[in-house]
């Protein structure tokens, strides 16, 4: 591999090291080296969001950060979150409110609304909307989306 | 699509980054979030990639005599997080909230942005109407440039080769508006404003009307909105975008001035 760096990171709770060429970014490490294929690829450059992981507790733009840059730092992905159950509640929303179709932005959109959940606000809609605004869906057109994070927020998942 | 290929380095010093700034195809990585996608787009192409977000020195929010102080790797959530930034320069707090999206505001920078100088961006504008000072550290030295000589073209400016930007200062104004107007919330603006306004008078700029954000000498000065607006015409011949022609840009400028003229001209 050319340039590659040795890289120490935390994924799930599970301490990694590899060598990793600085051209990949987060996702696709994630998704074509430890098969974590949650995380989709929408775009690459930072406009879809489908990408969204947790890294050091902070949501970010998967593919706008390189594997390498994660050297130190913990990942979070929706396959942990998931695991964990930290994102049961949503995850029950958005089923209830048929907050999605072809699942594609789900990932994506789930990782963004549970940043909202556990900040501990109680967001307005219009302050849901603009906390996913950054997260495209081609399919639901959103009003299920937010119906569903207001639910999970206000208890009545 | 993907990135080409290209080496990393992690700075540990400045010194070190200073160093390594000289090797050939070197390019600085702060946030990543503009530098990535064109990567990612491959508008760009560099031979080694100096992250510098491990630097001591180029972070924090200190507060100094007369103002702020913001390091060059403050993200634009922890400016948004900052009492000190609420309470100094409230104009940088509500232009953060128009900056694309959450995830992407936990990791661009302010220094990433001033030295991208894109003519759309919202902090480039905020400096101009606030004069801020732009600090840029050398192997030698620093070099301390107001904002007014900062921005010199489009995606250009005063950063000359082997410099990093360390930090911006801001002369602490209270009263102050951030208006845009934007396709998407998130969305680069099509039109903003930045104004602000303390005893010495009125500072407004735009964004969004030409290669670099425009200080609009002649509207600040005015004495009634009606002769503001008038001389607008003068301050501004706003370039047209794929979407906006000219007229457009002028005209929705002058939108955002009515809506910010009460706010500037209260009695001090
Ligand atoms: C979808 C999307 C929407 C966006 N919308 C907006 C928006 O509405 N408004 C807005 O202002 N921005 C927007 N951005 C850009 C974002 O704000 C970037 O964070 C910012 O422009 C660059 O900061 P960065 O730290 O990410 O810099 P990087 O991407 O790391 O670097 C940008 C450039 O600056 C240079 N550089 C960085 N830091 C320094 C330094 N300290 N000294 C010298 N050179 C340096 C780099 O070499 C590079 O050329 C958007 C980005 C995306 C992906
Ligand atoms: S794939 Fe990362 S934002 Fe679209
Ligand atoms: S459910 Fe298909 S993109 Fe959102």
């Amino acid at each position: 591999m050319d340039h590659a760096v040795e890289t120490t990171l935390t994924v799930n709770g599970t301490r990694i090291t590899r060598r990793i060429a600085p051209r990949v970014h987060l996702v696709d490490f994630l998704r074509d080296e430890l098969g974590l294929t949650g995380s989709h690829i929408g775009c690459e450059h930072g406009v879809c969001g489908a990408c969204t992981v947790r890294v050091n507790g902070d949501i970010v733009r998967g593919c706008l950060m390189l594997a390498v840059q994660a050297d130190g730092c913990t990942v979070e992905t929706i396959e942990g979150l998931s695991d964990s159950k930290e994102l049961a509640p949503l995850q029950q929303a958005f089923h209830e409110h048929n907050a999605l179709q072809c699942g594609f932005c789900t990932p994506g959109m789930l990782m963004a609304a549970q940043d909202l959940v556990r900040s501990g606000t109680k967001p307005t809609r219009d302050e849901i909307r603009a906390h996913i605004s950054g997260n495209y869906c081609r399919c639901t057109g959103y009003q299920a989306i937010v119906d569903a994070i207001e639910a999970t927020i206000n208890g009545k998942g | 699509m993907k990135a080409p290929s290209f080496a990393y380095a992690k700075a540990k010093s400045l010194a070190e980054a200073f160093e390594l700034i000289e090797r050939p195809g070197a390019r600085i990585l702060a946030g990543g979030q503009s530098l990535i996608p064109s990567l990612n787009m491959r508008l760009a192409s560099p031979e080694l990639l100096i992250d510098i977000t491990g630097l001591k020195d180029l972070q924090g929010i200190d507060r100094r005599p007369g103002g702020l102080r913001i390091g060059a790797l403050v993200t634009h959530a922890q400016l948004q997080r900052s009492d000190a930034v609420d309470q100094h320069a409230p104009l940088l707090l509500q232009a953060a909230a128009h900056i694309a999206h959450p995830a992407i505001r936990n990791r661009g920078t302010m220094g990433g942005s001033l030295a991208l100088a894109d003519p759309a961006a919202e902090y480039p504008a905020c400096a101009l109407a606030l004069n801020a000072t732009i600090v840029l550290v050398h192997r030698r030295g620093e070099r301390r440039v107001p904002a007014a000589k900062f921005f010199k073209g489009l995606f250009e400016t005063d950063i000359r080769p082997g410099e990093i930007l360390a930090a911006a200062e801001f002369p602490k104004v209270e009263r102050s508006v951030f208006l845009e107007l934007a396709r998407r919330h998130g969305d680069y603006a099509i039109v903003g404003l930045a104004g602000v306004a303390d005893a010495s008078g009125r500072r407004i700029a735009y964004l969004g009307v030409g290669a670099t954000p425009v200080f609009a000498e002649q509207a600040s000065r005015a004495v009634s909105l009606n002769a503001a607006l008038e001389l607008l015409g003068r301050d501004l011949q706003p370039q047209a975008d794929l979407y906006n022609s000219s007229a457009t840009k002028l005209h929705l400028a002058k939108v955002l001035l009515s809506r910010a003229w009460t706010t500037l001209s209260k009695p001090h």
